[in-house]
């Protein structure tokens, strides 16, 4: 089975701040972990930790026969260009780019999946529009059809569902029920604590430390105490090294 | 005079693309702060051997670059933007391009680096216009797809490639490079007149990338030819002329663009059902 992913006494920070403070678990491949958590508590820098885009400050994230480039990632706020004149099929043909890259032309197979995800997010009609003219779900619909095209065996999602109207997000949300089906493996940033409850079975819940960490009722439950609220937010540029060791 | 047309279309094939994508990466004031960098190398090769093609192209592209590479070094491991750094360094560098032409050179000298010579174009320096063209057009054509990636979707096109530093860098030494290539024939200071004027132009006739780039190339060769004639008939300086035709054509397109054009406003058209 591909898609397990271990995190060893991981921090990952800024500026030697922690964000994420000594991290340890697995998860399995196939999982749907939602990760939970006030703003301010790693969650997002979690997510830049395993795509490689933060070293850690101490300890690693090791894979189990998958290599970063089997990770999809869709960003909270996607540092779109959105003025520059690019259609919606060409947005969604770059999550070609790993079987294309620099100069593969699309072929007839590609082209053929690239309107089935385009079909499959709902946006037919919209293949020639200018990316610049979509509406901020339309958009995050485009970028999940990237996502289908990109088929990659693990997918982080950065609050996909944040201003996103209720039909959108229904429908966005069976696509990653239909991806859990496929034995990908899944993270997903939320803050809808009911959403969470009815569609994710497993949930992370960090506030720089790891809380909790298992089946979603019980890690929802340590939610309500939730010490995690008490975290202070901002850093201590005088705090002493740390030299805890896991 | 026929010689000055080919330069000046040479460059327009060149430059005309690479100003799309400086005006699409919101980089429209670097080309003007590059072709100021290029200055004092193009000076150094003129101290070293006088008004010789080669020590002087040689020397631009060297002086070019350097500005680029020191600006973006120091963006990145300093708070300060690359805007700023840019400018920092342009300022430097055409200060000094301008002291070591003073020096030693003549006022003659230092019109001819400051606003060429387009109607001396001799063979070796339209063979080096038309090879700076055809490198460009080409390079351009092997980096196209992770350009406009890294333009659009930066975040994204480090997700999937590591291309996104090395391609950043080939765009910028293409941008030099055509700047020195322009400098020959219309002077730092105006040689990036004919990448971005057409470029602005284009952008208000087509959504297109690729008809945005062949647009700006004919805008290029268009002003080219109807600077050269206007030069020639009322004897006017040529390369201003040209630099002036390419503004005129920016002018209307802005007025009377397909897309976006300000007389398309003024025009009464009813709003549609859907």
């Amino acid at each position: 089975m591909r898609g397990a992913i271990h995190f060893d006494n991981l921090t990952l920070g800024y500026d030697r701040h922690p964000a994420v403070h000594h991290l340890s678990g697995r998860i399995e491949p196939g999982s749907l972990l939602a990760i939970v958590g006030p703003n301010g508590a790693g969650k997002s820098t979690l997510l830049k930790g395993i795509t490689g885009a933060l070293k850690p400050l101490q300890g690693r994230v090791a894979f189990e026969n998958v290599t970063r480039a089997d990770i999809a990632y869709l960003p909270q706020a996607a540092d779109l260009d959105r003025s520059f004149p690019l259609s919606v099929f060409d947005l969604v043909s770059t999550g070609n780019w790993r079987r294309s890259g620099f100069f593969g032309r699309l072929n007839r197979d590609h082209r053929a999946r690239i309107h089935e995800a385009i079909a499959a997010v709902g946006l037919t009609g919209f293949e020639a529009r200018a990316i610049g003219t979509l509406s901020g779900g339309q958009l995050q619909r485009a970028l999940f059809a990237r996502l289908i095209v990109q088929d990659a065996r693990v997918i982080l999602l950065d609050e996909p569902f944040t201003a996103i109207d209720a039909k959108t997000v229904a429908d966005l949300l069976a696509l990653v029920k239909n991806w859990h089906g496929e034995a990908r493996t899944i993270l997903a940033v939320l803050h809808d604590l009911d959403l969470v409850r009815a569609q994710f079975p497993e949930t992370l819940l960090l506030a720089r430390e790891p809380v909790a960490w298992g089946e979603t009722a019980m890690v929802l439950a340590a939610h309500k105490r939730l010490a995690a609220r008490a975290m202070i937010e901002a850093p201590d540029d005088d705090a002493a090294p740390c030299t805890r060791a896991a | 005079m026929r010689r000055a047309l080919v330069g000046a279309c040479a460059l327009a094939v060149g430059s005309g693309p690479i100003g799309v994508f400086l005006m699409l990466r919101r980089m429209s004031l670097t080309g003007d702060a590059m072709a100021h960098a290029i200055l004092p190398g193009a000076a150094i090769g003129y101290l070293v051997s006088g008004l010789s093609l080669g020590a002087m192209t040689v020397g631009g592209i060297a002086a070019g670059l350097t500005v680029a590479l020191l600006s973006g070094l120091v963006a990145r491991v300093t708070p300060l933007r690359e805007d700023a750094s840019m400018a920092a360094f342009y300022l430097i560098s055409l200060a000094l391009g301008v002291t070591i032409v003073s020096l030693r050179g003549s006022n003659v000298d230092l019109l001819h680096v400051l606003f060429g010579s387009v109607l001396a174009l001799d063979d070796a320096t339209l063979l080096l216009l038309a090879g700076v063209a055809s490198l460009s057009t080409l390079v351009l054509a092997l980096i196209l797809r992770p350009l406009i990636l890294d333009c659009v979707d930066p975040g994204f096109l480090r997700s999937v490639s590591r291309a996104g530093l090395p391609v950043h860098l080939i765009f910028v030494t293409l941008v030099v490079l055509n700047l020195v290539a322009g400098f020959h024939a219309l002077g730092t200071l105006l040689s990036v007149g004919l990448m971005m004027l057409p470029a602005v132009s284009a952008r208000f006739w087509s959504e297109d990338i690729t008809a945005m780039m062949a647009l700006s190339v004919l805008f290029g060769m268009l002003a080219s030819a109807a600077g050269l004639l206007a030069s020639y008939h009322l004897g006017l300086p040529s390369g201003p002329a040209i630099i002036l035709a390419a503004g005129i054509i920016c002018c209307l397109s802005v007025l009377a663009g397909r897309r976006d054009g300000l007389l398309l406003r003024l025009l009464p058209a009813r709003h549609r059902t859907a």
